[in-house]
């Protein structure tokens, strides 16, 4: 302790005090100085815009939805065959059908049968001799059907019955509830049975099931969203202005909850797709000569120990699109509610 | 707390009964009549129409039916209206088999989700956590069927180790591929969920203080963050345990289980509709999912205090 005060006492006496002089300083080339810039102000959906660029995944997702989307528009145009169509070939005389071929281009490889050297088969061709490449298509318009069915129903069903019934509170909201609460404990299995009896199976089927069950995620996410907005000043001081119900519910609050909805509609896309292709694949939805990724699955799979390439094209589709639309979900969640640090 | 207990059961009673109600309407408003017209002619049909009471009003019907469930115990006059197989033999057996095959299901995809959400959480930004991502992604995406399929052809027909279908026999060995492709969806939204939650607690000021306390390692995990975490878990959890115990319709169609998902699907896409079992079925259907939730709602009551101040205010 005490050597340590001595030596300092000791360097304090030989060092003479160091006047700077102007050498010493000098003015840096590339200042690294912190000016303040001014941003123009960006609108909302600008930002959500680059945010949901920004981000690798979701532009991942975007593109793979928009294939998909570009693959079921043009692939049955371009396709030289009919979705239902059964194809039959002439070989020395006799009349063959295109049974069971496996993937195989025109003039391209080896040659499975004679009869069929000429034609293109992107996919293969099924047991009874359809062409896959065409209806793996149609089976992916289907799925999209569906996807812009759920949007709608979510859109007008599910938003409005839950802002509805957050806005009036009371019995009306108690009412509404337990209707949601009876119809969300019926399994779908049960309403697609029940409606069996009803209507002939097929696609509608589908289509009226999910319109019956599919908006109650959405009235639910509505609805939370309306019981935190409805006691904000905003609110009040448009109703002091003689806003009626409708002009709060519609132009007020709607606006401004359109981020959740928005991300819950994407998330319940890839569950509507997957319920019809569920659906189909257990043999209550689409039924043949129609197809959808359900029922190509199921004929993929009924055939998969003797011809394992026809499952493989409509399992893609699906996955895939499963996979893009839970990615443009995922980004457009983090694009219209930014925390602090995508900032 | 027990005022909110008894006004739940009241309403999922209610609610059930209700269902069945509605059920009862849809099914006997129906078009045309349930039975084969093939092989009966009109005056055979208008017969066991009668016997059946079936030409009674639809609210005597009702009563008849909620009798004949509650004194006899049987569903409508308990026999298929097709082949007059008996429910109260057919539907238990189903019934296990769906029960069994989602019980270990359930038990394993809630394990192994929780240990790898867990993990991840525990090594963010690690390998084990972007592992966790990428099977959580894989396991949304993924139709757990696909899986199935995929299951069944590398590891029963490509390598002969695991047996095609589901038998009760030997229930262990052949409910192994079953359960495993059941709890993929399982483990994908519990792995993730639980990682969320995780990460979430583990930044939270409470967690701060318990480590400048001085705590670490196994009790703060354990005691501090898991128990917190694992609160919201519950809620996601229960729907999934009603969907794999009542819908694992397409395990069932795949492993040739006959479950409940495998008869209420013959119900429906067979011949005609077989109402017997279709009501029989709605109504355990329905009953297990309410009270399901209403098990959680109540364990969820004794789990957070905040929710059972929330619901005393409510009501």
């Amino acid at each position: 302790m005490s050597k340590i005060a001595n030596e300092t006492a000791v360097s304090a006496e030989n060092t003479a005090v160091y006047v700077p002089t102007d050498e010493d300083f000098e003015f840096l080339e590339n200042r690294d100085i912190a000016i303040d810039r001014n941003f123009a102000a960006q609108g909302y959906w600008k930002g959500v815009f680059t945010r949901f660029f920004r981000k690798k995944r979701s532009v991942i997702g975007l593109v793979i939805v928009l294939i998909i989307i570009a693959f079921a528009v043009v692939a049955p145009i371009a396709s030289p065959y009919e979705n239902t169509q059964i194809i039959k070939g002439e070989y020395e005389g006799k009349r063959k059908v295109a049974k069971s071929l496996p993937p195989r281009i025109a003039g391209v490889g080896e040659v499975h049968d004679d009869a069929f050297e000429e034609y293109t088969f992107l996919f293969g061709t099924d047991s009874v001799g359809r062409d896959l490449f065409t209806r793996t298509a149609h089976g992916a318009r289907v799925s999209l059907l569906i996807a812009l069915i759920t949007i709608i129903i979510d859109m007008i069903i599910g938003m409005s019955y839950g802002l509805i019934s957050g806005y009036f509170g009371g019995i009306t909201d108690a009412t509404m509830q337990r209707i949601v609460e009876i119809v969300y404990s019926i399994p779908r299995l049960v309403i697609v049975s029940v409606l069996a009896v009803f209507m002939p199976k097929g696609i509608w089927l589908v289509i009226v099931a999910l319109l019956l069950t599919e908006w109650i995620g959405m009235s639910k996410i509505a609805r939370a969203e309306m019981l935190q907005m409805k006691d904000q000043e905003s609110i009040l001081a448009s109703r002091t202005l003689g806003a009626g119900s409708r002009w709060i519910i519609f132009k007020d609050v709607l606006p401004n909850t359109i981020g959740p909805i928005i991300t819950q509609i994407m998330f319940s896309v890839p569950t509507a797709i997957f319920t019809e292709a569920f659906l189909s694949f257990v043999g209550v939805g689409i039924i043949v000569p129609q197809c959808s990724v359900g029922s190509l699955i199921e004929d993929g799979f009924n055939n998969i120990t003797t011809l394992p390439y026809q499952i493989i094209p409509p399992i893609l589709i699906l996955a895939l699109l499963m996979l893009g639309f839970n990615f443009i979900g995922d980004g457009l969640r983090e694009a219209l509610s930014p925390s602090i640090e995508d900032m | 707390m027990g005022k909110y207990i008894l006004k739940r059961v009241v309403l999922a009673v209610v609610t059930i009964f209700i269902i069945t109600l509605l059920l009862f309407i849809f099914v006997r408003i129906m078009p045309g009549n349930p039975f084969p017209s093939e092989r009966m002619n009109a005056a055979q049909i208008a017969a066991k129409r009668a016997e059946m009471g079936l030409d009674d009003p639809m609210f005597v019907q009702f009563f008849n039916y909620l009798k004949n469930l509650f004194v006899n115990r049987s569903f409508g006059n308990g026999t298929s209206l097709y082949n007059g197989a008996p429910i109260s033999t057919v539907l238990p057996t189903c019934i296990m088999n769906s029960f069994r095959i989602g019980g270990i299901a359930i038990l394993f995809g809630t394990a192994i989700g929780m240990l790898l959400g867990i993990c991840a959480a525990l090594n963010k930004g690690k390998f084990l956590d972007v592992f966790c991502t990428v099977v959580s992604i894989i396991g949304v995406c993924v139709p757990s069927y696909v899986f199935m399929i995929y299951l069944q052809y590398f590891f029963s027909y490509r390598v002969s180790i695991f047996p095609f279908y589901f038998d009760p026999s030997k229930f262990l060995w052949s409910s192994i591929m079953p359960s495993l492709s059941l709890s993929l969806f399982t483990i994908a939204t519990i792995s993730r969920f639980t990682r969320n939650e995780m990460v979430e607690v583990m930044d939270s000021d409470y967690i701060l203080l318990a480590e400048a306390k001085g705590l670490y390692g196994r009790a703060l995990i354990l005691k501090h963050i898991l128990r917190n975490a694992l609160i919201p878990v519950v809620t996601v959890l229960a729907p999934l345990v009603v969907d794999l115990l009542t819908g694992a319709l397409v395990v069932e169609k795949i492993y040739g289980i006959n479950g409940i998902g495998k008869l209420m699907v013959d119900a429906i896409a067979g011949e005609g509709i077989d109402y017997n079992y279709v009501l029989a079925l709605g109504i355990i259907y329905s009953a297990l999912y309410v009270g399901v939730m209403l098990i959680v709602d109540i364990v969820y009551g004794f789990l957070d205090p905040r929710i059972r101040v929330a619901s005393s205010k409510e009501g």
